[in-house]
């Protein structure tokens, strides 16, 4: 549904994406991973056609971004991430003109405008002048704009920005339950956000694309060991060495700082071999005691932190001043 | 081409906001008081002229009070136009929805032409309103007014005003602050508005052309009940030449990011 090979885009001298690829399928929601100023808006600018790309191309529902603009922009629904309305507007009659502009046909019209106003939950608002609505409201509004064409491509940045919690919640949902009848790509720093609305992920970071896939399969890529915490009230030297006796450990972190309590310590094995059994016996032989042995979930934080971070330190200094910079709208 | 919304929504915004209303309060109070005068002192001349037999002969409520009027109208319109169109691309640059606006399906000219033609209704409604003068003349004063002349005079007011108005878009193309569209849009007009004052000092095809180019040349003639095609032409031209540097403004703006 979306794809973008070697994508390029300069301004001036300075490269906000360089050689940028990456595919999503119909149905998927794909969240577009980086840091401040890696270049997710810019993408996405051009995936919007709101801007051409320098080098590169991009297709989107099959239409090139640059050559059959028109055609993509019938097919898109775009929230950019400073979710700018028209604040002298009201509500009802904004989302009715975006629909209008849109090709909405009349007759549909009104329906369409209650139907996407009761989808995010905004119709207790639609006469309110957009200026006098609460961020959450607005990105509301703004999410209900990008929808009301029922567009078969979605491209939202950074769409639950500076929502609280519920609200945060909401959006999620509303998300979540756009995938399949509609392919949605949406940008974020929120990693939790991620692996719980996306199929797949797109980690970008400093204008290149370091990582893609789906979540599970990154994981384990840049995490191939398991990990189990654990928590044991013995003697620190003792419990250290015995652990790391067990077979197919490959690692054991100190985790706790404090010196003299239980030892809380996080075990790496490989991630086909479940050592907790492992560890009772041991615990239960030395008659200690086994306090706390929960599994962890490699986070997709992590994986990204790792990333980044790699990436960050293979870098000259000057590119990651200007991969930092924030872009000129 | 989607022009109907976009014309909509901007009539909306200057009506939904106080711009209209303070634009119109202000363009017709100030032209009234000069129809005030004007007239005031047409009826003043008369009452003189009626003394003696042969001096009225030249007197017309078509020169002395419409052609003033008018001209003047026209330097009200110099200063008042350039807040008409300031907002309409500036404030869609600062506030960020031309980011939503240009990756709608609608071509940039249609947008364009949304937008002109909400300024240009709202000059329509500005100008409408001075029809009650001459309304005044016929049936308080009982002076016969020459349609003729009124109607030419209203014709290049539209004109005229149709100019400033694309001149005032491309400015607002340009920038994202509205004073600073307002304020060249002021400059421009201004310039040509005095540019034939030069052509004094210039001479040869120079001089005629610089003469060619000036406002005040070209807007006496529709009040004087004269419908001249080079005029007309002269408007038409600077309306279309400053529409299409502002799509061509517009395109240049979506390379640069």
């Amino acid at each position: 549904m979306i794809e973008v090979q070697n994508l390029t885009k300069q301004y001036g001298s300075f490269t906000a994406i360089r050689d940028v690829s990456f595919s999503v399928a119909p149905g998927d929601i794909v969240g577009f991973l980086g840091p401040n100023g890696a270049g997710k808006s810019t993408t996405m600018r051009i995936l919007s056609c709101f801007m051409p790309a320098s080098g590169g191309s991009a297709r989107v529902a099959g239409y090139d971004v640059f050559r059959e603009s028109m055609e993509v922009r019938r097919r898109i629904g775009y929230l950019p991430e400073s979710v700018p309305l028209y604040s002298d507007m009201r509500v009802g009659p904004y989302l009715d003109f975006v629909a209008e502009v849109k090709g909405v046909p009349r007759s549909a019209r009104k329906r369409r405008v209650a139907e996407v106003m009761d989808r995010c939950l905004i119709a207790d608002v639609q006469s309110r002048l957009i200026r006098n609505l609460s961020k959450g409201y607005r990105q509301r509004v703004g999410l209900a704009q990008a929808i009301v064409s029922d567009p078969h491509v979605l491209i939202l940045d950074e769409p639950t920005i500076g929502l609280d919690p519920r609200q945060i919640a909401e959006i999620r949902s509303l998300i979540k339950s756009l995938a399949g009848e509609h392919t949605v790509i949406l940008s974020t720093h929120i990693l939790p956000e991620v692996s719980m609305v996306c199929s797949g992920v797109v980690i970008i970071n400093q204008g290149a694309i370091v990582a893609q896939g789906p979540i599970d399969r990154l994981v384990e890529e840049f995490f191939p060991t398991a990990r189990v915490a654990v928590e044991i009230a013995g003697p620190r030297p003792a419990v250290l060495d015995g652990l790391r006796a067990i077979p197919g450990v490959v690692q054991v972190e100190d985790g706790g700082p404090d010196r003299d309590g239980p030892a809380r310590l996080v075990v790496e094995s490989a991630r086909d071999r479940d050592v907790r059994g492992e560890i009772f016996q041991l615990a239960a032989q030395q008659k200690w005691n086994l306090l706390e042995l929960r599994p962890v979930g490699m986070t997709l934080e992590e994986v990204f932190m790792r990333i980044v971070a790699g990436e960050e330190s293979g870098a000259a200094p000057g590119e990651v001043a200007a991969g930092e910079a924030e872009v000129p709208a | 081409m989607r022009i109907w919304p976009i014309y909509k929504k901007e009539l909306r915004l200057y009506f939904t906001s106080p711009v209209a209303w303070v634009i119109l309060t202000i363009f017709l109070a100030i032209a009234g008081l000069f129809f005030y005068a004007i007239f005031g002192n047409f009826t003043r001349v008369s009452m003189q002229m009626a003394m003696n037999p042969m001096g009225g002969r030249d007197l017309n409520v078509t020169d002395a009070v419409l052609r003033p009027l008018f001209a003047n109208l026209s330097v009200i319109l110099l200063l008042v136009m350039p807040l008409v169109t300031m907002r309409l691309f500036a404030e869609e640059r600062r506030s960020g929805t031309i980011e939503l606006l240009l990756t709608y399906p609608v071509r940039d000219g249609a947008v364009l032409i949304g937008k002109y033609l909400a300024a240009l209704t709202l000059y329509a409604t500005m100008i409408a309103g001075t029809l009650a003068y001459p309304a005044i003349v016929l049936w308080v004063a009982r002076a016969s007014v020459e349609w003729g002349p009124l109607l030419t005079g209203y014709i290049g007011l539209l004109l005229m005003g149709g100019m400033f108005l694309a001149v005032g878009l491309f400015a607002s193309s340009l920038t994202e602050n509205q004073i600073v569209a307002a304020v060249v849009t002021f400059g421009i007009l201004l310039i040509f508005w005095i540019i034939g004052w030069t052509a004094e000092f210039a001479t040869g095809t120079l001089g005629t052309v610089l003469t060619h180019l000036s406002i005040l040349e070209h807007n006496d003639t529709f009040a004087k009940g004269v419908l001249d095609t080079k005029d007309v032409i002269y408007y038409l031209n600077f309306t279309a030449l400053a529409l299409f540097l502002t799509l061509r403004s517009l395109e240049s703006r979506r390379w640069n990011g």
